[in-house]
């Protein structure tokens, strides 16, 4: 049950994809130097000299201006950064600014402070609704601002669903917020790579996106920020990004990521049909294997290319990943886990699922490295997966002799 | 694999023999934090995470199971059931029975294993009929075959025990030498979903109080309990009664009656059993035929004692196994189980639902019991 990695066909891009061979190159190279970006010396002028073109290339690359780019330690750090500094930072200029508007399929990295807030800021979150393909009702929006407008702090939507893969209406949220100047953030790290993103073309004032997600390192990340907001800051010290962030820079992990939000955005229109038609191939295929398999999040255009979402009713989601693992197939249940035991996932459930098809999912994620041939390995072994997974359902939940 | 040494050293032994191995932690709570945590438990993250990096040094892939509804349908609420009915339930056969080498072993069947392994100190020998035999393990000091006396020969069939014959010392250098890093972590002992160790509080948050009198013999009330789940037949400790005995011996838990809420204490020697009826028997083979003579347990780590053991079969009634004692035996809780053995083997076992005194004492019988 121990198949070599060359037999492998990794399913789970979403969860993380591989470094670019250039991005390797460019990191290996970099950490044979030495050179604190903050020093003032030679080094550290060379370090600086690569910290901002990094800047440069990732603004270039997302149509954003170089000093709107917060270099972070990853997705979940800018998350923090946009929800809880924007809000700490608008509530103090107009303490009536309490309440948030977010919605219930975001990821736990947006979901989490948000609790936080509510539960140690006396935040008034409201997670608004999405419809069975987990869509965010665009109408809720409207009616939630309209309640309060003046008293809306922020608004945080995901470009696109990380568990289902699909994209929200987030020019409609724009167009409903601008009306009252309340600024929006987005969760775009799904999105990089696999649809045009662009910030500037977005109209949003903050947007979460990472290395690890696009062919680059893990442990760095940014929140693209417009120049006009100054949110409170989570990590004091050097001051070193805008006096937003603190932290000395890894030079090597910020010029890999720079180097592959390049290759992930330069390739992405030819990516993205490619992955478009593999996905179709792989979701066509496991209905055809088997046929009461049910495909969860938008059809065609309204999901990401390189997203397959799908639910065996009578089956642990687990169990099908375990067989499918023991067969070198490696995709993901798409949910949290709490001490590796799947809880049924909040998406699902937000879509109207039940508990027990929310733990009967499987994502299968595909990215830049992905072949036909790791989608007919998938289809191949779908069938008999299935009906294993199912036989086992059903015995865990046989009444006890 | 709960994270302890036994289960990783078992796991390694299993891939050694060659086996097709795949490591299995069991999540039984929804609340990890809830159950006994660190060095004692077993069921915390931490512990997750130890049984996670064990299987990485064993080189096999690992999962987490959740079984906790069904942990808590079977073994937790069952606990409490019995405690409330005045009973001593032991959750770690309940465990073995329906969870362990029933839920898990169902599930592994159905996924296409084809047994369940586990870290108990047991062995299983090989008959030459092709059933499997359960025996005691060569460290009696941590042989644990009496919590395995409920596996029936199908679970057994399918049921590994890699540690079989080794003493734990040895168990714990082979865990050094193979670089895992539990070698060392302490055994776990105790109930594991009882964070703290305090049986009664966590009974009592769970059933209430129900106060009630403690009495002697005669029914003279001695003190005031505040729940019946607070005492086990043959306790002595924790009886917290005013007066002192007329002739200034200790007294102990002869009796718990729930529905009265009455605990009946007395003297040691009132504590004699020599006769127990167990129902729901379970046979590690074929049912015994006619009187057996055989040894029986009556308690984890409990002595064993000389029996004549009859199964008795009233027509379309739930068997039972009455147990005639041939050595006396003193505090014998009803819900736990009577083992029976024959010699080292495990023949069966039975949930203690009665126990009484013969009106004439038995002379103590002198076979020995490797005779049997």
């Amino acid at each position: 049950m121990n198949p070599t990695r060359s037999a492998v066909a990794y399913l789970d891009h979403a969860a993380t994809t591989s470094v670019y061979p250039e991005v390797a190159e460019v990191m290996i190279r970099l950490l044979g130097t030495v050179g604190n970006a903050s020093s003032l010396h030679g080094a550290g002028r060379a370090a600086r000299r690569v910290v901002e073109e990094s800047r440069e290339t990732i603004a270039a690359a997302l149509n954003a201006r170089p000093t709107e780019v917060v270099f972070t330690s990853g997705g979940t750090e800018s998350d923090n950064l946009a929800l809880k500094g924007l809000y700490l930072s608008r509530r103090n200029a107009d303490s009536r600014r309490t309440r948030i508007l977010s919605t219930a399929v975001e990821h736990h990295a947006v979901l989490d402070p948000l609790q936080w807030l509510q539960d140690a800021s006396g935040a008034d979150v409201e997670l608004l609704p999405v419809d069975e393909e987990g869509r965010l009702e665009v109408s809720a929006v409207g009616t939630a601002i309209e309640r309060a407008p003046e008293a809306v702090a922020l608004i945080s939507v995901m470009l696109a669903n990380n568990e289902v893969g699909t994209l929200q209406p987030l020019d409609a949220v724009v167009a409903l917020a601008s009306r009252y100047g309340i600024p929006v953030h987005t969760d775009a790290i799904q999105a990089v790579g696999q649809i045009p993103v662009d910030f500037a073309k977005a109209g949003v004032d903050a947007m979460t996106i990472t290395g690890h997600k696009i062919g680059g390192p893990g442990g760095v990340g940014a929140l693209l920020l417009r120049r006009d907001l100054s949110p409170v800051p989570l990590l004091h010290g050097g001051g070193q990004e805008r006096e937003v962030r603190s932290g000395t820079y890894d030079v090597p992990a910020i010029a890999g990521f720079a180097a592959a939000a390049e290759l992930a955005v330069k390739g992405q229109p030819e990516r993205a049909p490619y992955l478009a038609e593999l996905r179709d191939r792989l979701i066509g295929g496991v209905i055809d294997a088997v046929p009461d398999a049910q495909l969860n999040g938008a059809r065609g255009d309204g999901r990401l290319p390189g997203n397959a979402h799908l639910s065996f009713a009578g089956c642990e989601g687990d169990s099908l990943l375990m067989l499918l693992d023991a067969q070198g197939i490696e995709c993901s249940t798409g949910s949290a886990c709490s001490a590796g035991v799947p809880q049924a996932s909040h998406v699902l459930l937000a879509m109207g699922r039940d508990d027990a098809m929310a733990r009967a999912s499987l994502r299968f994620s595909l990215g830049h490295t992905s072949v036909p041939g790791d989608v007919e390995r998938l289809l191949a072994a779908i069938g008999p997966a299935v009906q294993r997974a199912r036989a086992a359902g059903s015995a865990a939940t046989k009444s006890s002799a | 694999m709960s994270g302890g040494v036994d289960s990783a050293v078992a796991a390694a032994r299993a891939v050694d023999a060659g086996h097709d191995v795949t490591g299995v932690h069991l999540a039984l709570s929804r609340q990890p934090a809830s159950y006994r945590s660190g060095a004692r438990g077993c069921c915390t993250i931490e512990d997750s995470n130890d049984a996670r990096r064990a299987a990485d040094v064993i080189g096999i892939p690992f999962y987490v199971w959740d079984l906790s509804e069904r942990f808590h349908s079977d073994v937790v609420e069952d606990f409490v059931a019995e405690y409330a009915a005045g009973r001593t339930p032991n959750p770690c056969l309940r465990c073995n029975e329906r969870i362990k080498f029933a839920a898990v072993l169902d599930k592994a069947m159905a996924l296409g294993f084809d047994a369940v392994a586990t870290g108990h100190y047991a062995v299983l020998e090989a008959a030459p009929d092709g059933s499997v035999e359960l025996h005691r393990s060569a460290d009696v000091g941590k042989d644990q075959s009496y919590v395995l006396g409920v596996l029936t020969q199908d679970q057994l069939a399918h049921s590994l025990f890699p540690l079989g014959v080794s003493p734990k010392d040895q168990v714990r250098a082979e865990a050094a030498e193979r670089g895992l890093a539990v070698a060392a972590k302490p055994d776990s002992h105790d109930i594991c979903f009882i964070a703290d160790g305090d049986t009664a509080g966590w009974l009592r948050e769970r059933l209430g109080s129900a106060p009630g009198d403690i009495v002697d013999a005669s029914g003279e009330v001695l003190a005031q309990h505040d729940g019946t789940f607070g005492f086990t037949v043959g306790q002595r400790r924790g009886l917290r009664l005013a007066r002192p005995a007329a002739d200034g011996q200790p007294r102990y838990v002869l009796d718990v009656e729930p529905v009265s809420r009455r605990v009946t204490v007395g003297r040691r020697e009132d504590l004699r059993v020599d006769r127990i009826v167990a129902t729901s028997p379970r046979w590690c083979g074929e049912p015994p035929v006619g009187e057996l003579r055989c040894t029986v347990q009556l308690r984890a780590h409990g002595e064993e004692l000389l029996a004549t053991a009859t199964v008795r079969q009233r027509n379309d009634a739930e068997p039972s196994v009455v147990i005639e004692l041939l050595q006396p035996a003193s505090g014998v809780a009803h819900g736990q189980a009577a083992v029976l053995y024959l010699g080292t083997r495990v023949v069966g076992s039975g949930t203690i639902t009665s126990t009484s005194a013969a009106t004439a004492a038995t002379q103590p019988t002198c076979q020995m019991l490797s005779d049997l």
